[in-house]
């Protein structure tokens, strides 16, 4: 979809994201020139750091991608919510305290004081390289999705600014995310998205939503397939090729000299309903509908859509409704959704046809609606798995992630950081039942691109003007911001400092260390910059779930059997670490979502089941540590 | 390194009050409470996946026991929270009052 920009809203996103930033800068360069930010750690009240985990902790895949997972595919969406909050539960009461016990505060410390071995600093840093990098990917892919309905620029172009922006940022000044600036972008997160919550429930539901004020919502024609076949300028047009046993039917329209393609809605074709057809041909050239792809006269671009087809008792609207009123009536509604089908044609050309379907509100509302989880619905055990895993994976993640759990530790006693954890908690799990009316708001709204999940709730909030959306798109911005810069430094941290100093041993100055960190995030960020283009079509929340299958993977059975069980040893530990890492990176690659979405080959070719790892890798992780470490033993001293 | 975008002095050492009794009470704790939470965690899983007709039913306002339970998931992850909270103020029974203890294991040394 082309988005259509406003000066207005360009100007509200560039003075929100200039002042965060300038906050950011001038709290970070006071930081480093007092003598140990640790000075002022004693004094961040319990309230502030609690909303500043929420602050840290939530990025793109939250605010963009469970909201457009939510809108395109229903309750599927929010699974997501519910596993990155419970991670939460296991990375306190399981992680937080014996760690502690250690006097050590991240996974990689506490590995590091325990055996000091290379191999194990190895496997640590290449896990932490491995495990930003796929992290950034998302993001990359977020800030893209921001940018493009702002400023109209393409996917591409967004992806690039943010990366040089971020690489930028990084190699001059480097983005210290303080808990002050984390407290602020929670906060505003949080309360914006309380706002636009409250303006979908004052709203209410209606089967004919507005949409965008510069692009209102157009309904898509449901016609009984006589009206079509009698209107003397259409045509039916044979199915053949590719198209032959797909559900649709094709008119050659003379007037227009166009082919329309409608989709059967029924079994016998006794009804048809419009479809939108976004094609590219051999030669790269892009079409709508047949026309040329653009805003200019004789050509087309995708409609927004998201829609009520009926509402309870025949209602057209409903007007203001109570949050739990919301919920049941969409329950009690017939909902249209949409779903994109590829067809290669004959000339080499590609069309995606995206059509409606109608579906019950209650089975929208229920997990296994969409096609990624669909099995969960079936009687076979196995295609519950993806599931499954994925549940497993998002519970065992957070704990994994060895940046989470830092702020746990950053006040001056223990009754402070369990006050601290609390509200975070509470922050972090009252945004996410907010994304899931701004999910369902966005898929009612009339203002979806059905070629892109990622952008529902930027579109969701300009249905509400121009000013929410710029306002809610400078907040989500600068939280990317914050996290790829965070991640890049990590990485390029990890390269630098614990590859280069401490593994291969090369010696260096404080000051040498510091340029060839400075060299590896350049090459980090293009590397986030060249994945964030190829990963576009992807929910962004969808590849952070890939990443915390890896996280898990790699890091937990270390982590825990490091804390809770006295026979590790460091090659148990290492052979962990990698066997994990390497099985669960080769799963992804390998799954079907990785053939259809990233590298555009056919399904069948996919080697694995199901495409979420965890169920998997995470306990071969645990064998190989125990394994391993059984084997490595060191006979008893005597 | 500290893949983290905090400063790195932020993760240097924290105060840690707690004795090594009080902290072995405070991990029993944490480890009782997350048995709780993984057997209502669990029982979503298996709810969605083998009984799925009975995630669509209405239980509440209207509203299907699949949103509701997940409502009540994070719901019950802050009163785990709480819970926890007010279970570890005390240091545990038979401990030595602590600081110069803990702070002698408080290992903390800035690696940079």
């Amino acid at each position: 979809m082309i988005h259509i920009s406003s000066p207005s809203a360009i100007g509200v996103f560039l003075f929100f994201v200039a002042v965060v930033l300038g906050i950011s800068f001038y709290l970070g360069a006071k930081a480093k020139s007092a003598q140990g930010y640790f000075a002022a750690h004693g004094q961040i009240p319990w309230f502030v750091n609690g909303v500043a985990f929420a602050g840290d902790y939530l990025s793109a895949a939250s605010f963009l991608g469970i909201c457009g997972m939510i809108a395109f595919y229903g309750y599927d969406g929010f699974l997501y919510s519910i596993g990155y909050l419970a991670g939460w539960v296991v990375a306190l009461f399981v992680v937080a305290e014996p760690l502690k016990r250690l006097g050590k505060f991240t996974f990689a410390d506490a590995l590091d004081c325990q055996f000091n071995s290379r191999g194990i600093k190895l496997a640590a840093a290449i896990s932490t390289l491995v495990i930003s990098v796929f992290y950034l990917i998302p993001q990359m892919v977020g800030a893209g999705a921001l940018i493009q309905p702002l400023l109209n620029f393409p996917h591409w172009a967004g992806v690039l600014i943010v990366g040089a922006v971020v690489t930028f940022i990084v190699v001059t000044a480097g983005m210290v995310s303080t808990t002050w600036v984390q407290f602020i972008k929670g906060s505003l997160l949080v309360l914006f998205c309380l706002l636009l919550t409250g303006m979908i429930l004052q709203r209410g539901l209606s089967v004919n939503p507005s949409g965008a004020a510069e692009r209102p919502y157009q309904a898509f024609r449901e016609v009984a397939t006589s009206e079509l076949t009698s209107d003397p300028n259409l045509t039916v047009v044979a199915e053949d090729g590719a198209w032959k046993g797909k559900p649709f039917v094709r008119f050659e329209n003379r007037e227009t000299g166009k082919v329309e393609v409608w989709h059967k809605d029924d079994a016998d074709g006794q009804r048809l309903s419009e479809t939108q057809v976004a094609t590219v041909s051999a030669s790269g050239d892009k079409f709508v509908n047949g026309y040329p792809r653009g805003n200019k006269e004789g050509q087309r671009q995708l409609r927004p859509v998201g829609s009520i087809a009926r509402l309870p008792e025949g209602q057209s609207e409903t007007g203001p409704l109570g949050p739990l009123a919301y919920l049941s009536t969409l329950q009690n509604s017939e909902i249209v959704l949409w779903t994109p089908l590829t067809i290669d044609e004959a000339d080499g050309a590609k069309s995606t046809v995206y059509y409606q379907k109608r579906a019950a509100g209650n089975d929208v509302l229920t997990p296994g609606a969409s096609p990624t989880f669909k099995g969960v619905r079936g009687n076979e055990f196995y295609k519950k798995l993806d599931f499954l895993s994925l549940m497993l994976a998002l519970f065992c993640g957070t704990a994994s992630l060895p940046h989470i759990l830092i702020r746990y530790y950053t006040v001056k006693d223990q009754a402070a950081a369990r006050k601290s954890t609390v509200v975070g908690i509470a922050s972090i799990g009252f945004f996410y039942v907010l994304t899931l009316y701004l999910g369902l708001g966005a898929m009612t709204s009339g203002t979806l691109d059905v070629s892109n999940s990622n952008m529902a709730s930027p579109l969701l909030a300009k249905s509400f003007g121009q000013i929410p959306f710029a306002v809610i798109s400078a907040i989500a911005f600068t939280t990317v911001l914050g996290t790829v810069s965070g991640l890049i430094m990590a990485a390029s941290g990890a390269v630098a400092h614990d590859l280069m100093a401490n593994v291969m041993k090369i010696e260096m100055t404080d000051h040498q260390k510091v340029r060839v960190a400075k060299i590896v995030a350049v090459g980090v960020g293009v590397i986030a910059m060249a994945l964030g283009i190829v990963f576009e079509k992807m929910n962004v929340t969808f590849l952070v779930g890939w990443a915390f299958n890896v996280a898990a993977s790699a890091n937990l059975p270390a982590l825990l059997m490091l804390l809770f069980w006295k026979g590790t040893t460091k090659q148990g530990v290492t052979a962990a670490i990698l066997v994990g890492l390497v099985s669960s990176l080769a799963w992804i690659l390998l799954s079907e979502q990785a053939f259809k979405d990233v590298y555009g080959l056919p399904t069948s070719y996919a080697l694995v089941p199901f495409s979420q790892p965890g169920i998997v890798t995470i306990p071969l992780g645990f064998v190989v540590l125990v394994a391993v470490s059984i084997i490595t033993k060191k006979p008893a001293a005597i | 390194m500290t893949p983290n975008s905090s400063d790195s002095a932020e993760s240097s050492a924290p105060h840690i009050d707690d004795c090594e009794h009080t902290s072995a009470r405070n991990a029993r704790v944490g480890l009782v409470l997350f048995t709780v939470y993984l057997a209502l965690y669990g029982g979503f899983m298996g709810l969605s996946a083998f009984a799925h007709e009975q995630m669509a039913r209405p239980v509440l306002a209207g509203v299907n026991l699949a949103i509701i339970y997940g409502f009540g998931l994070i719901l019950a992850a802050l009163a785990l929270s709480l819970v926890y909270m007010v279970l570890v103020r005390a240091p545990a029974k038979g401990s030595e009052m602590h600081s110069s203890a803990a702070k002698g294991k408080n290992g903390g040394e800035d690696r940079r």
